[in-house]
């Protein structure tokens, strides 16, 4: 990305003044077939990416959404390269909603997929390039000199014969006079001086002395706060309200009926909460009042026994797994997963009969406002959508039908006031739009040397992106993209290989899990290349690297992490060693988990080496807290998750029974980088994949019991180990 | 009416004795960096202090804070430690949990104003965090209670 880049040639580039002095500037992309709209002249200034006022500010205008992952230190950290500024002095702003703000492939503002980095590099490094280029020319200008004698440096323009200095901020509203460059001159990688280190991230302040605003935070003049009685079963509808108890609730002010269920409004939570306890609502429950996980087990593993859609094929595997030398069969299953962000979701709705103000973390921006547009009557202008921080994410605040917005504006319009409304911890974890559960059956054939001659996975599991604006580009012949990555794209080399699945019964609201897919084929795919090394009497990280000779970067991060794990080196007693390696949303993440395992059959993973490759990187820093993240988010899930039904009745609904994990059972993580110039990967998800079947694979090292089904509880370690 | 001071400052709220402290201190009070997370005394996501000890605010009626003294992470001074340590360690990721994090480590600090691993995990391991911040806490405990100055509450 370094050298002189034409702006016409992939995006364009538009510039103004402040109002009140100053230089904005914006860029846009022109994308692809899903949008092509540019935005008409008038609308440009709110569609600016940076802003440089008089007073010597610099804003940076992001239009993804802070959850924890880094994305307002991340992005200013592109700007700051090429502007030539210390990103501690930028000021992030969230973008509004216009179409400017769209994520460069999915043609609507969105958060997700790990994207953020690598769409946004590009245009951020051309708008801050662009800037300090018409500054520079603004102050060859005022001084009537060559711009070529003058260099940006630290918030300045330098005349370097004379020494002479001006600051951004006098420079601005001249700038702001003089044409956009036609092409911009980024850095190359030896000249930069942001990119690549571990800087502090800039949001960290304000969530150390408690003024970071997030969505629940939010208060406006005249607001009510309001909770909904939710359906106990999925798809339930309320057949009966008796609304007149909860009525005399103090502080309650209306029942409203709506979508989600029956909403309480109130003077204050506490009193929103004693209405909805005092609701007698009788439920029409529907087709999943029966729903239960254990009869679901069963009826997937029938679905499994007949041939799905096929998802991958080569060779004929089927003819092989009958050659083979030695054949090797298991089934693997994974439950729901709730993703419990820290933050209950919430939203602030407040409808007027001429506009519409929402307030909510989001990472769904334009469908959050083009439903309130649907609801309310009103033209999508008259929207105004302010992001808040995201008390975390994890795809859970990327809902296609943007249900939580929704009920927000319905009953905001409803009583004519503001409204909050707010999820219980309960409401969290019954609410549904879980990770799906998966039932995976899997074949193997071994040649006489053991290598693998064929792979067959078959995948029963419920569609994500059936029903979503996605279908269009991930849904092909039956087959969700998102139930099969990682699986049916392994990168074993293995001649006959078939990857098919099974379409499951849609019921579950089901949605994207921080890694979505990879977050259960990963534990398949490497709990079972690990059996199958253990049954060849391999060594489980040579046996993986002699099946990767046309994957070097997956190899190259296996190395990474066993050289630095320090793999086959002795451990203390009672511990052991597993690996595993995944490619997810282009990065390659390695990592060796060591474990031991107590009497009660209770795991403790002790240290976690991580090696990454996600080609080239803005920080550092956060891709260590991201791994950091991504092994405590996926271990949550390895040791305790899952989301079970009886009686159509979701059976958890608090951290007692949802636990995630602890200060006392996080591992040291150890995070190694990759240095490539290899394209920019995403780090937000991808460290999640490899850690379950890490611990698995350790587990398994250390005991000689295999755990094909998560979570690895201490009841199923004790009866693995009891067995094996 | 009932009465208690919230970071020195003397408040008067006029709510059923049996709402919870947390929403007193977010809905009437106004301050929001007290946050919410399970209601039930299971993440310390609520954590203040009541005359200096940590408390679970979600589960603590208003009435039994009567003539009491409660910091919130507001009365935390910036220049304490702990918040100099949390952002020397940049701690947070999305940020929710970290005000009760902080009220959990300023108590153990104003405790065991050197304390080892083992009294960390003890006193911080009821405070979840989503996001896995646990080990750049760990450290920025550590770091906190190497510093020069006040340890504990203010
Ligand atoms: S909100 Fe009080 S402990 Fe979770
Ligand atoms: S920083 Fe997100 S929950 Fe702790």
């Amino acid at each position: 990305m370094s050298g002189s880049t034409a702006i016409s040639r992939r995006a364009f580039l538009k510039t103004g003044a402040v109002l009140g002095g100053g230089l904005i500037i914006g860029v846009h992309l022109p994308l692809g077939a899903a949008l092509g709209v540019q935005p008409p002249e008038e609308t440009f200034a709110p569609n600016a990416f940076l802003r440089i006022g008089s007073d010597n500010s610099i804003t940076v205008i992001v239009n993804k959404s802070e959850m924890g992952q880094g994305v307002y230190t991340a992005l200013p950290m592109i700007v700051a390269e090429e502007l030539e500024v210390d990103p501690a002095v930028i000021r992030v702003e969230a973008a509004p909603v216009a179409p400017a703000y769209n994520h460069a492939l999915w043609g609507m503002q969105v958060t997700g997929g790990s994207t953020s980095v690598r769409t946004e590099w590009e245009r951020l490094a051309q708008a801050g390039a662009a800037a300090r280029q018409m500054l520079t020319a603004a102050a060859a200008g005022t001084w009537q000199v060559k711009p070529a004698e003058c260099r940006a440096e630290n918030g300045q323009v330098i005349h370097l014969p004379t020494g002479r200095r001006l600051s951004y901020g006098r420079l601005a509203d001249a700038a702001s006079r003089l044409q956009p460059p036609k092409s911009v001159t980024l850095k190359g990688p030896k000249e930069q001086k942001v990119i690549g280190r571990g800087v502090k991230r800039l949001d960290t302040p304000a969530k150390v002395n408690g003024t970071a605003p997030f969505g629940l935070d939010v208060a406006v003049p005249g607001m009510l706060t309001a909770v909904v009685a939710r359906p106990p079963v999925f798809g339930a509808r309320a057949k009966r309200i008796r609304e007149d108890l909860a009525e005399k609730v103090p502080g309650v002010k209306r029942i409203l009926p709506i979508d989600a269920g029956v909403g309480v409004v109130a003077e204050s939570l506490p009193a929103a909460l004693k209405g909805r306890e005092a609701l007698e609502i009788e439920w029409d429950e529907g087709p999943l009042a029966g729903l239960d996980s254990a009869r679901q087990r069963e009826t997937y593993a029938e679905m499994a026994k007949k041939p799905g859609a096929v998802a991958a094929s080569r060779g004929n595997a089927d003819a092989a797994l009958e050659k083979a030398a030695k054949r090797i069969d298991a089934v693997y299953t994974l439950p729901y997963l709730a993703h419990a962000p820290m933050e209950p979701l919430n939203c602030v709705a407040s409808v007027r009969p001429d506009g519409c103000d929402i307030w909510v973390g989001t990472q769904m921006q334009t469908g959050d406002r083009d439903a309130a547009a649907k609801i309310t009557g009103l033209p999508k202008e008259k929207i105004s959508l302010r992001t808040m921080f995201l008390g975390g994410g994890f795809g859970r605040r990327a809902v296609p039908d943007s249900h939580f917005v929704r009920e927000a504006v319905q009953l905001s319009k409803g009583i004519g006031k503001p409204v909050k409304v707010v999820w219980t911890r309960e409401d969290d974890i019954h609410g549904g739009w879980y990770r799906p559960s998966s039932y995976n059956v899997l074949a193997a054939g071994l040649d006489r040397a053991g290598m693998p001659l064929a792979w067959t996975h078959r995948i029963v599991c419920q569609s994500i992106i059936t029903g979503t604006p996605f279908e269009g580009g991930m849904l092909k012949n039956g087959i969700d993209e998102t139930s099969v990555e990682g699986a049916a794209d392994s990168p074993y080399e293995v001649p006959n290989f078939r990857c098919d699945y099974h379409m499951a019964p849609a019921g579950v609201p089901v949605l994207w899990w921080r890694s979505v897919g990879h977050s259960f084929t990963a534990f398949v795919k490497e709990s079972f290349i690990d059996e199958l090394a253990h049954a060849a009497g391999h060594d489980p990280y040579r046996y993986r690297r002699a099946l990767l000779a046309k994957h070097p970067r997956v190899a190259g991060v296996l190395d990474l992490a066993a050289e630095k794990a320090g793999w086959g080196k002795p451990l203390p007693a009672g511990r052991g060693r597993g690996i595993a390696v995944h490619e997810s949303f282009g990065s390659f993440i390695a990592q060796v988990a060591e474990v031991s395992v107590n009497g009660e059959g209770e795991i403790r993973v002790h240290r976690v080496v991580c090696a990454v490759d996600c080609g080239r990187f803005v920080n550092p820093e956060i891709i260590a807290s991201q791994m950091e993240s991504g092994v405590a988010f996926g271990l949550s899930a390895a040791l305790h998750g899952a989301i079970t039904f009886a009686n159509g009745r979701v059976q958890q609904s608090n951290f007692y029974d949802y636990p995630i994990i602890r200060m006392r059972e996080m591992p040291e993580v150890e995070t190694h980088i990759a240095r490539n110039g290899e394209k920019p990967g995403g780090i937000g998800e991808p460290g999640v994949p490899p850690i379950a079947p890490a611990v698995a694979n350790a587990l398994f090292a250390l005991t000689g019991a295999r755990l094909r089904t998560l979570p690895l509880t201490p009841e199923r370690v004790r009866e693995a180990m009891g067995k094996g | 009416m009932i009465s208690f001071t919230v970071n020195g400052k003397r408040q008067q709220v006029n709510v059923p004795p049996d709402t919870p402290l947390l929403w007193v201190i977010r809905e009437q009070i106004g301050l929001t960096g007290t946050k919410f997370g399970c209601g039930k005394s299971l993440c310390g996501a609520c954590t203040v202090h009541l005359d200096g000890r940590a408390i679970r605010s979600c589960v603590t009626p208003v009435s039994a804070v009567a003539g009491k003294s409660i910091t919130t992470i507001e009365g935390i001074p910036e220049d304490h430690p702990v918040k100099q340590a949390w952002i020397a360690e940049d701690v947070p990721q999305c940020g929710w949990c970290q005000p009760g994090q902080i009220m959990a480590a300023t108590a153990l600090l104003a405790e065991n104003p050197k304390p080892d691993d083992a009294a960390i995990d003890d006193a911080m391991s009821g405070i979840l965090c989503r996001c896995g911040t646990y080990r750049r806490i760990r450290k920025a405990i550590h770091r906190a209670a190497g510093m020069k100055g006040k340890g504990g509450t203010p």
